[in-house]
């Protein structure tokens, strides 16, 4: 499905675009009227030091301008842009920029919802769809961490064992379905995406998290401690 | 003359016993907890009873806080599953408690490969904690100087914090330069090249640039001193904030976008000598920028 069938099909009262590009923006309207945001990767987009203030200025954007507006990331990324220059310019403080500007959302009481559309990967990844008060997928969507052939050489896992691996783990799994049983997204969107959207804005907070970790978050919060 | 104690190849239970007041610390789930990793016995790995992250509280200066310090020698200090669930409820207990302050102890490469999937959750729930924290106004201060440095998804989360304290010797980034190499070639980055690596990620640059607000010597002294000081200071992340930082982080790139070595921003935000600044102490290069007129780059 295209980026412009998905918004069509999620945005039943319309969607206006902004902004396109790497990074879009638009403004949709859901099927009960609810105005929301839009903005994200588009293509598979690298997200470097231009594609990050494009993002946090629209985050920013909607805050001082639209009070109470819902987010919706719609993440598509190949994740950062991988160039000596971003590196030098602080492409981590970057990145992080968009992230404080997503709390910044949150806290004025803003819905932040997120969509992997397509590719989620790493940085672009962690510093946008991950960080929605809850992240959904459409069947396209596919989390990545690092490329097969490197993710093989930094971990000197054989590349034969990590195929197996990427065929049959949720931590490895390129599926988005397999990513949802981790706890990575709350579900994946399919059939009448309004619907799932309208559902989405009013169900509660649901943000990414694996069972194991809400677990042992739990117990270093709640035990008492050992000095040893 | 007193002894220098190097945070540099320390390990994480050496700095917070050299950062923290004599006897304060007490750990949340030990090593005799034996909370490890679930997922790397799949792989044939050994696990670490910490699963390479020590979280805890203690007193810095006689003030409450609480800490986490990662131990850059268990893979890397790399953030899987447990890992970043042992910071998450760091960080989410100081939201309850209201600690003077959090000192995040960061060596790490970032999400943890080996537990892929699981590694990129962990790391934004560590983003996400730190966040409502910083929102809260509970001051972070983020401790960068060992051997690996911090890249990667932790590079974000130092970027993050209230505050970033960093020595000469540690770095900081997002994809380091190894990771560059592999992918763009090694006319992008020469990963071998350590005065380059140094001039990109070091202390001394990011100190430059601003996101490190303190530049130390080497010392767990050095370190306690900055983490106290910036401890005590507001910490602010509003609108108002934001769209400074914004409209900063905006001039950041157009003035130094096409820079390709940090000589040529070192030379083009004012400093005289720019190929002495990887040979200065940490005091003439602090009182330069000081010097430096209107500010930091």
């Amino acid at each position: 499905m295209t980026r412009a069938a998905a918004l069509a099909a999620l945005f039943p009262g319309g969607y206006e675009p902004h902004r396109d590009g790497a990074v879009f923006a638009g403004t949709g309207t859901a099927r009960d009227g609810t105005e929301v945001a839009v903005l994200g990767t588009a293509d598979g987009a690298w997200v470097g030091v231009q594609e990050a203030l494009l993002l946090a200025g629209e985050v920013l954007a909607v805050v001082k301008g639209h009070p109470n507006r819902p987010l919706l990331l719609w993440v598509d990324t190949q994740g950062q842009r991988l160039a000596r220059r971003e590196e030098l310019l602080g492409l981590n403080i970057y990145l992080a920029h968009i992230a404080q500007c997503l709390a910044l959302a949150h806290a004025g009481g803003h819905r932040v919802l997120g969509l992997v559309a397509g590719v989620a990967a790493s940085g672009g990844f962690l510093s946008t769809g991950m960080l929605a008060d809850s992240l959904y997928a459409l069947p396209s969507g596919e989390p990545k961490v690092m490329d097969p052939a490197a993710m093989a050489r930094v971990t000197r896992i054989p590349p034969a064992e990590l195929e197996t691996l990427r065929q049959t783990s949720p931590l490895f799994s390129p599926r988005i379905e397999l990513f949802a049983q981790l706890g990575g997204v709350v579900g994946v969107w399919d059939g009448d995406l309004a619907g799932r959207l309208v559902e989405a804005l009013t169900a509660a907070p649901s943000p990414p998290r694996t069972a194991t970790a809400t677990e042992v978050a739990r117990r270093v919060r709640e035990e008492g401690c050992d000095d040893g | 003359m007193s002894a220098r104690h190097s945070f540099h190849e320390a390990t994480a239970r050496q700095r917070i016993a050299g950062l923290l007041d004599a006897g304060s610390f007490c750990e949340y789930l030990p090593p005799s907890a034996r909370v490890t990793s679930p997922h790397l016995g799949a792989l044939g790995l050994p696990v670490a009873f910490d699963d390479g992250v020590i979280v805890g509280r203690g007193r810095l200066d006689g003030e409450p806080v609480l800490i986490a310090a990662q131990e850059g020698g268990f893979l890397g200090g790399a953030v899987g599953d447990v890992h970043g669930a042992k910071i998450v409820g760091l960080l989410e207990r100081a939201w309850v408690e209201q600690p003077q302050g959090v000192l995040l102890l960061l060596e790490s490469g970032g999400v943890r490969l080996h537990e892929a999937n699981a590694g990129l959750i962990a790391v934004a729930g560590v983003l996400r904690a730190l966040l409502a924290l910083r929102l809260a106004g509970i001051p972070t201060v983020a401790l960068i100087g060992g051997v690996n440095g911090c890249f990667g998804g932790m590079g974000i989360v130092a970027g993050c914090c209230g505050a970033v304290v960093m020595s000469e010797q540690g770095r900081l980034g997002l994809s380091g330069p190894e990771v560059i190499e592999t992918s763009m070639g090694v006319e992008e980055f020469d990963a071998r090249d350590r005065a380059l690596v140094w001039r990109a990620f070091g202390g001394k640059h990011r100190y430059l640039l601003g996101d490190a607000q303190r530049l130390v010597v080497d010392d767990f002294a050095a370190f306690r001193s900055a983490a106290a000081e910036l401890l005590a200071a507001p910490q602010t992340l509003d609108l108002a904030a934001l769209e400074a930082r914004h409209a900063a982080l905006t001039q950041r790139a157009q003035r130094y976008g096409d820079c390709d070595d940090p000589l040529d921003i070192w030379a083009r935000a004012g400093v005289p000598e720019p190929q002495r600044v990887p040979i200065m102490d940490e005091a003439e290069l602090i009182a330069l920028v000081h010097g430096l007129s209107g500010g930091r780059p």
